[in-house]
């Protein structure tokens, strides 16, 4: 495994088997309270060129809770690029002002092009359609934490399969453990044969179904929830009528069993039903929540706070 | 009457032939040797292998890289290479795929990094059989066509 000290986190496509399993360990290090304080003395700057206040907010809550400062911008018309900086510009003159750069950006492989014209690291917020490597890692940490393992387990995804960037890394991440992955969308909207092919060639069980009840005769562990989004259909009858059949409630998780565990990215509009929140088996706001210990974890492992 | 050659043979430099007609042109290109120095450029000729016809290309006074002559398989695999020193073939040479490529080809997603903030364009091999290159921006791959050549 490679030392995450001085380390970029840009894509889940640069990490072995073996830097997924220690962001994991140390984000439940993080979160049990055992580590404090790692980051002080540490700044990180948060350069947000399109609008994002989940992400932002809780990676300056990590900063602060580790006892680093944090400082950025979180409107791009507030930065000098409104004014015709060149983002190689900022990037470099940004750089000299802190020990870590965080950056969200609407063009894909813009964290990446940030991680080459600096020395500091640099951590992925999200970059257009591609990556969003710190969802995937608190993804990957709310199911250890749930089932105490990584591996052998039968993961539904559903929704937008297409487009939604989540599943894609997800599905990566997912495929360097031993597990089998079934994927529920519509036709128009399945997982990308790209992303099939790659979980062919590492020989990953794995099926396509359009229907959500067909899910309840395959035992599985986890429903992971992603919206579908209304633009991607030329029909609003056809995406109500799409958006209907692909709806989680308590009638759904009675269906699926009652140890299944459903999982969401957030924000979500109607795709899980408010009665499903009370349920031991909704854990997407703890999902969410643990945004902080693993960006925490992540940012003293760069920083070299935590080893 | 036969004519007794079709293309002027050369005393010194690099012979590319089945280049698939017409991709002659975008050889050079992918070489960066437009305005450079003399070349010959035959298109149309019969090819067993090719049956749209197959070009020949022929650059004087310059002994080609395996660096550089491995580029042209980016869009015409099945091309030879040929040395020529003192008008005889010192070295008959096959090419293959580069496992990265810079600057010449463009990447297709018009929201990548190299087409909105002027990162360099660098491409990964993903599969040879395919000839599919992965961007290392924005991390698309993508099988090569000759339309991926960047302008100069």
């Amino acid at each position: 495994m490679a030392s995450f000290r001085g380390r970029s986190i840009v894509s889940i496509r640069d990490m072995s088997q073996d830097d997924l399993i220690k962001v994991v360990c140390t984000t439940e290090d993080v979160k049990r309270g055992d580590l404090t304080g790692f980051l002080n003395g540490k700044t990180v700057a948060t350069l947000f060129f399109e609008p994002s206040t989940r992400t932002r907010l809780s990676f300056e809550s990590a900063v602060l809770k580790s006892g680093g400062s944090v400082f950025g911008i979180a409107n791009p018309k507030a930065s000098s690029q409104s004014k015709g900086e060149s983002f190689a510009d900022s990037i470099r003159t940004v750089s000299g002002y802190c020990d870590v750069l965080v950056i969200r950006h609407p063009v894909e492989g813009a964290a990446r092009m940030a991680s080459e014209l600096t020395s500091i690291p640099v951590i992925n917020a999200g970059d257009g359609a591609n990556q969003h490597p710190t969802q995937t890692f608190l993804d990957l940490f709310t199911i250890k934490e749930s089932f105490g393992r990584l591996d052998n387990l039968k993961i539904g995804m559903m929704g937008d399969l297409k487009y939604g960037r989540t599943v894609h890394s997800l599905a990566n991440a997912l495929a360097m453990f031993s597990n089998e992955l079934v994927f529920i969308s519509p036709p128009s909207l399945q997982m990308p044969g790209h992303i099939l092919k790659e979980l062919d060639d590492g020989n990953i069980r794995y099926r396509n179904i359009a229907d959500l009840e067909e899910a309840g005769t395959l035992d599985l562990d986890i429903l992971y929830v992603t919206r579908i989004q209304k633009e991607r259909f030329g029909d609003p009858l056809e995406y109500k009528k799409v958006a209907g059949v692909y709806r989680v409630t308590q009638e759904t998780i009675d269906a699926l069993g009652k140890d299944i565990r459903v999982m969401h990215p957030l924000p979500r509009v109607d795709e899980i039903a408010e009665e499903v929140d009370t349920l031991p088996n909704a854990i997407y706001f703890t999902q969410a929540h643990n945004g902080i210990p693993t960006r925490q974890a992540l940012l003293g492992l760069v920083t070299g706070g935590l080893e | 009457m036969a004519r007794a050659y079709k293309v002027y043979s050369i005393e010194n430099g690099t012979v590319i032939d089945h280049i698939p007609t017409p991709l002659a042109l975008k050889v050079i290109r992918i070489l960066g040797l437009e305005n450079e120095g003399i070349m010959t450029i035959g298109i149309g000729f019969n090819s067993e292998k090719h049956p749209r016809g197959k070009d020949i290309l022929k650059i004087e006074n310059r002994e080609l890289s395996h660096e550089e002559t491995n580029k042209i398989s980016l869009i015409a695999p099945d091309a030879t290479i040929n040395i020529i020193k003192n008008g005889e073939v010192v070295e008959k040479r096959l090419i293959t795929l580069p496992s990265e490529v810079r600057d010449i080809l463009s990447c297709p997603n018009p929201n990548c990094a190299t087409n909105q903030l002027g990162a360099r364009k660098h491409f990964l091999l993903e599969n040879k059989d395919t000839v599919t290159y992965r961007c290392v921006y924005c991390e698309r791959a993508t099988v090569i066509n000759p339309d991926m050549l960047a302008s100069k």
